[in-house]
């Protein structure tokens, strides 16, 4: 016998812990079964664009820490990156240095998050998160030696960065990259022969390779389904080509590819940073700032510079008409861009999913509204 | 992806969980117990200095919130004398761009954070709060301080400890 069931119209959100922020979808249901999904947002737009025309341009080295405040380096380094591309100014390479290596930490922090909290959403208590919250708070810990603060860094400076690396900090982040390979190895033995978060994750939220491209997908999300794209390899920014890495790929674009993905980029990342430690010992102490006035001035013009953040392709867009403020700022934010395709993924799938789905896109509200 | 025979990858996992329940802590007993901060700390107060601050009013220039008010008169040696100094810290966002434009090193960021206040009123601080003598001072920007103040305690080198 059928059952007739009417369609039913939820609302997940704005203030609900599996939406990440204040994220709201609405959601039409038949049954269990996702319908339709209407993503809202908006809660937490504070307007930064709009504010960046009113202040010099080291002012706005703070705002891009709140862009996307789970890796908050990466924002600083996609802004400093583009005004010195405006402006052309060479940055010293002990500070490229200590940026690429500040930068790839926050990539392992901003994965090992992302991973706790899909594992979460699948209904994990809390066990893999805090063990990864462990793991990024030590780094957490180096931050605030490095810069003074803990999640809000405001580190790089147009022309470098704001302090050299404290004489403690290489003990200490020696000893961090000895004892992580052991500590992940636990992560990866918790989680990975899980049938639970298998049969959870294996098979839904699919999106294919074309619709991923279509959507403008960047990051983790668009290697998921098996498309090798990796700025820090096809359009080099900084140093990166004086570093060996692989860029991961998934095969079926699913949860289960987007959490592996994230996984073994953190190894990548980890590769990185002990070749940046590496090659740092040969670079002579000097400036980590290039001499740059305080009112800065960058000629007239514009450009567009991307970083590959964590979630994906950050990109800053400047107009500048010769003065001490610019006249646009424009954020590409990836988690923006990446949450437009939460709708092809979630319907037909069962509620559930969609909260899962939702995490695997690892979307940070801050950069998503701005 | 053939799946194992269910329930080894959870006996797996709970092996791991296993491990964790017999060491001991690593956490701190929040107000008995207490970490030090970094040397460079950006915590949650300014401190300034009267006798080496001129007035010149640069930190309120690099203030990308237009949060700190300083009003001067001229004195007699046709110098500034600053009568009004203060800094709303409710609205602050401790970016620290102000400690580090100052170009006298008269301004420091505490080592203080607990803050909080029953009204946003009384997070304004004002001139003789900013320049109390029981304020430590931060090295953020001011590396002459650096080498005298406690070494931050990291979880890196933290000992587990006896659970209470």
């Amino acid at each position: 016998m059928a059952l007739k069931t009417d369609l039913v119209t939820l609302n997940i959100g704005p203030h609900h812990p599996s939406t990440h922020g204040v994220f709201r979808m609405r959601v039409t249901l038949d049954g269990e079964m996702v319908r339709e999904v209407e993503p809202m947002f908006g809660y937490l737009h504070r307007g930064l664009e709009k504010l960046a025309e009113g202040r010099t341009y080291t002012q706005i080295i703070p705002f891009t820490d709140r862009l996307d405040y789970v890796s908050s380096m990466q924002g600083n380094w996609g802004y400093c990156l583009a005004v010195e591309t405006l402006a052309g100014i060479e940055v010293p390479e002990r500070a490229e240095y200590i940026r690429m290596i500040v930068s790839e930490l926050q990539r392992m922090i901003n994965h090992m998050l992302a991973v706790g909290f899909f594992i979460t959403d699948l209904g994990a208590m809390q066990t893999p998160f805090l063990l990864m919250f462990r793991e990024r708070e030590k780094l957490v810990d180096l931050y605030e030696m490095l810069c003074g603060q803990r999640f809000l860094y405001n580190y790089m400076r147009i022309g470098g960065v704001s302090h050299d690396l404290p004489p403690e900090f290489f003990p200490a982040v020696t000893k961090f990259m000895d004892e992580f390979p052991s500590y992940f190895q636990e992560f990866e033995d918790l989680l990975i022969g899980n049938e639970i978060i298998q049969a959870r994750a294996i098979g839904t939220g699919v999106i294919s390779a074309e619709q991923a491209i279509n959507y403008s997908m960047s990051g983790p999300c668009l290697r998921a389904a098996n498309v090798d794209w990796d700025l820090r390899r096809d359009a080099p920014y900084s140093i990166y080509d004086r570093f060996k890495f692989d860029v991961i790929t998934g095969k079926n674009g699913d949860n289960w590819d987007r959490y592996r993905v994230r996984m073994e980029e953190v190894m990548q990342s980890y590769g990185i940073v002990q070749q940046a430690l590496e090659q740092l010992q040969e670079v002579p102490p000097g400036p980590v700032k290039a001499k740059v006035p305080n009112l800065l001035r960058p000629p007239v013009g514009e450009v567009y510079v991307a970083i590959e953040a964590p979630k994906g392709e950050m990109g800053f867009y400047i107009v500048s008409d010769g003065s001490i403020a610019p006249y646009r700022w424009h954020v590409r934010s990836p988690d923006f861009i990446n949450l437009g395709a939460l709708r092809d993924m979630a319907i037909g799938s069962k509620i559930a999913d969609l909260i899962a789905t939702l995490a695997s896109i690892d979307i940070c509200l801050g950069s998503v509204d701005r | 992806m053939s799946l194992k025979p269910v329930g080894i990858g959870l006996m797996q996992g709970l092996f791991v969980v296993f491990k964790h329940a017999t060491r001991k802590r690593i956490t701190e007993q929040y107000p008995e117990e207490r970490l030090t901060v970094s040397r460079r700390t950006r915590a949650q107060e300014l401190v300034w200095d009267p006798g080496l601050c001129t007035g010149c009013a640069t930190c309120v220039k690099a203030c990308p919130q237009g949060n700190l008010k300083v009003t001067t008169s001229v004195g007699p040696n046709n110098n500034y004398i600053v009568e009004k100094f203060e800094n709303d810290e409710g609205r602050c966002i401790f970016c620290g761009l102000c400690v580090e434009a100052c170009p006298y090193e008269a301004l420091f960021f505490g080592r203080r954070y607990e803050r909080s206040q029953y009204s946003r009123g009384e997070l304004i601080a004002d001139k003789d709060e900013m320049s109390g003598d029981d304020k430590e001072r931060s090295a953020y920007f001011r590396p002459d301080l650096y080498d005298d103040l406690p070494e931050q305690t990291l979880l890196i080198y933290r000992k587990h400890k006896k659970i209470i």
